[in-house]
């Protein structure tokens, strides 16, 4: 760590002692921000059925009151289970949650017969399969939180989530294309007849709890053992070893899956985690290097070789000039564009736009969709509540006492950040249009499932690192378990 | 492990800032481009969000908007679309639109501002009233006869152009240009098969897009004598002064000699402009050419409306159709001076003379009406939504005056002359009298002379009722009969059904 931050971490630790002692759980804080949550969603239901339909249904509140109640479900589990959790985060996701099924019902809307609309079941279309979706995540999301009553338990089954994450990304790749592939990207696991699963969205948790294991153990090595050059320390050859397996996987996924979004996440994960481990500059430019460096020979491979690169390639050019294929290639970026600049500052209102002229607007372009109706405002203050996620997740990884637990929730938060920005930088043409899904407002369950998990990850940790460090709390440390080593640690200090 | 975790924070929120620059640079600075690009459905949807105004003839609507339930609301249908196709025109989701769609689009779209008020009423009554109506000044009978005759000629032209016209006021009453073309595929929402039968039409050889009858010159052959009669007639030549006729005449520096239809016609040395025009004496026309002048003959055609490159068919005000200009053409040597062959072939409507078939009927529109020539003109009235309020109703005007009215009886009577005796007989109709000039127009060295005929009717009081010129492209042997025998019905059918004014 270096000179300067020491101090700032010391008042830091205090005021977490402070606000152990006083051992406020601010649970009345988060059931009031989840109401106000709920009733910005219906408010939103509302709007759109009276621009859509003409008129309020008696029924509008009902997807509202269903999604409050699965929250306040989820509420009632933390109240019990992670009581000094950060109040903050399910009221946060409650709301973009909530956003998202909202305007996913608006689609079904638009896309149902007109004499049909009114009528139109809670449960129906994309809106209602979310609804159920979500009521599945938080369900899964308050069993994690049930199961793992301490994050450091984790840490017991790294290697066992680092096979997995593994094995997960792999899968797709070498599924053939029938079962794994949708628009281009193979990214999927396609059970004929019964759905479809994005391994993806599990693999990345996976592979960053195994991630924040493999860093703890290996910290030390990797940040004292060193050479410096121009000012910099660079980690010893052997020690590069991790990273390049990763970037490979990663640039494998970037070829093999075609989808340069995900490769970003995971390279970005690991580059970002291991220079939270290793306080290390070296390493994130020993990352970005290495990333820009590999996704520019893809993009010369795929002008010159083609074959597995040309995708990329594709989308690089694409980026470039959307308008110059307006209806071939480019068509859908350009669709995002035009929607996003037809809503302007201030939107058309829920409801008021034409979601079914974009095309994946329940998928991929959902933020595009949304932005046609909020505008620039609405958009911005979705924006700052993904924000807000990520800096409360920081902020348990901050206060959170041990390493595994900083790296896993500091990781986790920067992932969630990370994959907002490739997805909304995306369909802005601020970098090159990847498929991700945008956290908790694009349909699917996978996505919302993940994510819901990570979530529950951050209120676990949130809650170890708020609860007061003696009385032990209303949950004790599961009854013999035997006394933790490394992860059971206070923050060490490092000096280089 | 704490200061990289705040750097981290720091990182997330540059990216969100960025996120956040991006999007006001799409959302407002790139806003306005990207909302009414053309790329853009919504403009289209927008579009079809209310219902556009029909478009009617004699109190039957020829445009209409079905709804549909779809995306787009509503669907513009042409009812006997290929029989009122070019003054109509259509309105296409992706192409351009054309004809009285196009001239009248923001009234018809509810977006004009005449229409201001209404779309404030609709804002506080929560209604779409839609656009409004535009009535039209045709006769449903005159353009259906037109068409119908027109398709139905007697000598086999694929090609050809109708346009009758009110003398006294300018409205035009049958407008038909042949091949025509249905306009309901064109205005599909499938925009791939409108765009496939839009490519169809426009690659088809005979151009049946074209509006032949406004928008195309051909050389109108002897039609043109009716103007070098003017001439002659203000230049101290009677109806009954005899002018050199013969059965040959070559014009100095000539190397062919002009000849008259057939060896009957006019073979005696001299003739009376009254004979010379019933039965339409190339000779005489050619030498009485020769002697007025070049300059008198194109001064004569510019005051019956050749060369105006700026009418347009619609309302009597701004916009409409676009007219082609008519032509007299060059008549010099390359040495300036007058070229006396050209001349004389330019005196009976050949050489580099070419007209549209709207200039023909309002020549004959200009003589039926005592030399008042009335500007032509398509949009009788513009109703509001409701059909309570008129935002426009037209108000006939001259549009130029050219020849006097003397000039004009002496002509009228002439004309008269050849459809009671002359060349036009075809034209005659029961219980009115119908004047007119036949006119055979050599189109090229190897292929069918064009028919034409300009003529006009006048019932028991003389008053002119209907002026009317019809043209047969490449019609061959009887083009000019078969020309007047139409033109005859149709002026037939204006008068049992007058239309709009």
């Amino acid at each position: 760590m270096t000179a300067a931050a020491v101090p700032a971490a010391s008042p830091a630790t205090t005021g977490e002692a402070a606000g152990a002692r006083l051992a406020r759980s601010r649970r009345n804080a988060e059931l009031s921000l989840l109401l106000l949550a709920m009733v910005l969603v219906a408010a939103y239901g509302a709007t759109v059925e009276a621009n859509v339909l003409d008129t309020v249904t008696p029924d509008f509140w009902i997807p509202a009151a269903v999604l409050g109640l699965v929250f306040l479900g989820l509420h009632l589990v933390i109240r019990w289970l992670a009581p000094f959790a950060d109040p903050a985060l399910l009221p946060a996701v409650a709301l973009l949650n909530g956003i998202g099924v909202g305007f996913l019902r608006r689609y079904d809307l638009a896309k149902a017969e007109p004499d049909q609309r009114e009528t139109l079941a809670v449960f129906a279309g994309k809106g209602g399969s979310q609804l159920a979706w979500t009521l599945g995540a938080v369900i899964l999301a308050a069993v994690l939180l049930a199961i793992m009553r301490d994050h450091r338990s984790l840490s017991r089954y790294a290697y066992t989530l680092g096979l997995a994450g593994i094995v997960l990304v792999m899968i797709p790749a070498v599924l053939p294309g029938r079962f794994s592939e949708v628009n281009g990207a193979k990214l999927w696991i396609i059970v004929p007849g019964l759905g479809q699963l994005q391994p993806g969205e599990f693999a990345k948790l996976a592979l960053l709890a195994f991630f924040a294991y493999y860093l703890v153990r290996k910290r030390e090595v990797l940040s004292l053992a060193s050479r410096r050059v121009l000012g910099i320390d660079f980690p010893r050859g052997r020690d590069l070893g991790p990273v390049l397996v990763v970037w490979l996987i990663s640039l494998l996924v970037l070829v093999f899956e075609k989808d340069l979004g995900t490769s970003l996440l995971y390279f970005g994960m690991f580059v970002v985690t291991l220079y939270i481990a290793t306080e290390r500059v070296s390493w994130l430019l020993i990352g970005l290097i290495l990333f820009f460096g590999g996704a520019y020979l893809a993009y010369v491979l795929g002008s010159t070789v083609g074959g597995p690169f040309a995708n990329f390639y594709d989308r690089a050019q694409i980026w470039l000039d959307p308008f110059a294929e307006p209806y071939d290639r480019g068509y859908q970026l350009v669709q995002g564009l035009l929607t996003l600049g037809t809503g302007g500052l201030f939107g058309a209102g829920p409801g008021g736009g034409q979601p079914t002229l974009l095309p994946e607007v329940q998928t991929d372009f959902i933020f595009a969709g949304i932005g046609e109706e909020i505008g620039l405002f609405g958009l911005s203050a979705l924006l700052v509540v993904y924000l807000l996620i990520v800096e409360r997740g920081l902020r348990a990884a901050l206060a959170v006492r041990d390493s595994f637990g900083k790296l896993l929730a500091g990781g986790l938060a920067f992932t969630l950040g990370l994959q907002v920005f490739v997805i909304v930088g995306g369909i802005s043409k601020l970098i090159p249009l990847t498929g991700q899904t945008t956290p908790f407002l694009s349909a699917g369950g996978s996505s919302l499932m993940a994510n819901w998990l990570l979530i529950a990850v951050l209120l676990r940790v949130s809650d170890g690192a708020r609860r007061p460090v003696t009385g032990g709390g209303p949950v004790a440390r599961p009854a013999g378990s035997p006394p933790e080593q490394l992860h059971g640690a206070p923050t060490e200090v490092i000096r280089p | 492990m704490n200061a990289p975790l705040r750097r981290v924070g720091v990182v997330v929120m540059i990216l969100f800032g960025l996120l956040f620059a991006n999007l006001n640079w799409i959302q407002a600075y790139k806003a306005d481009e990207y909302r009414n690009s053309d790329y853009n459905g919504r403009v289209q949807v927008a579009e079809y969000e209310r219902k556009r105004g029909n478009i009617e003839v004699g109190g039957t609507a020829y445009a209409i908007s079905k709804e549909t339930g779809g995306k787009l609301r509503f669907l513009r249908t042409y009812p006997k679309g290929e029989v009122y196709a070019h003054v109509l025109g259509y309105k296409p989701v992706n192409l351009g639109e054309t004809g009285i769609e196009r001239t009248e689009n923001d009234f018809l779209a509810g977006t004009s501002d005449q229409l201001i008020g209404n779309r404030v009423k609709d804002m506080f009554t929560g209604e779409e009233t839609g656009g409004g109506n535009v009535l039209l000044t045709l006769s449903k009978r005159a353009q259906e006869t037109a068409y119908r005759q027109l398709t139905d000629n007697q000598v086999g032209a694929s090609k050809g152009a109708a346009i009758a016209i009110d003398p006294r006021t300018g409205a035009v009453q049958a407008l038909v240009s042949m091949p025509s073309f249905d306009p309901n595929p064109l205005a599909s929402h499938d925009t791939t098969a409108a765009q496939t039968a839009y490519n169809k039409l426009d690659k088809d050889p005979n151009r049946p897009l074209a509006n032949r009858a406004l928008a195309e010159t051909l050389p109108p052959g002897s039609t043109f004598k009716i103007v070098v009669a003017a001439a002659a007639l203000e230049n101290g030549i009677g109806q009954q002064t005899s002018i050199p006729a013969g059965s040959s005449y070559t014009a100095p520096g000539a190397g062919k000699p002009i000849k008259n239809a057939a060896p009957s016609i006019c073979p005696e040395p001299q003739v009376t402009l009254r004979e010379a025009v019933t039965e339409s004496c190339n000779t005489g026309f050619a030498q009485l050419g020769v002697r007025l002048g070049a300059d008198t003959i194109k001064e004569k055609a510019r005051q019956f409306g050749f060369e105006q490159e700026d009418l347009t068919v619609g309302q009597l005000g701004e916009g409409g159709l676009p007219v082609a200009a008519s032509r007299t053409g060059d008549i010099q040597n390359p040495d300036g001076s007058t070229d006396q062959a050209a001349l004389a072939q330019s005196s009976i409507g050949q050489n580099n003379v070419r007209m549209t078939p709207l200039q023909g009927a309002l020549i004959a529109a200009s003589v039926a009406n005592g030399g008042s020539q009335m500007r032509p003109y398509l949009v009788r009235q513009l109703l509001a939504p409701d059909r309570t309020t008129s935002y426009y109703t037209a108000k006939p005007r001259e549009l130029r005056r050219p020849v006097s009215g003397q000039v004009a009886g002496d002509l009228r009577d002439m004309m008269l002359n050849v459809v009671k005796e002359g060349t036009g007989r075809k034209a005659a109709i029961d219980g009115y009298t119908v004047g007119g000039k036949t006119g055979t127009a050599q189109s090229g060295p190897d292929t069918p002379d064009h028919g034409w005929f300009i003529g006009f009717a006048l019932d028991r009081n003389g008053t002119p009722v209907s002026a009317v010129c019809v043209e047969l492209e490449r019609a061959g042997s009887g083009g000019s009969a078969e020309a007047a025998r139409i033109a005859g019905r149709i002026m037939a059918a204006a008068i049992a059904d007058a239309g709009g004014r």
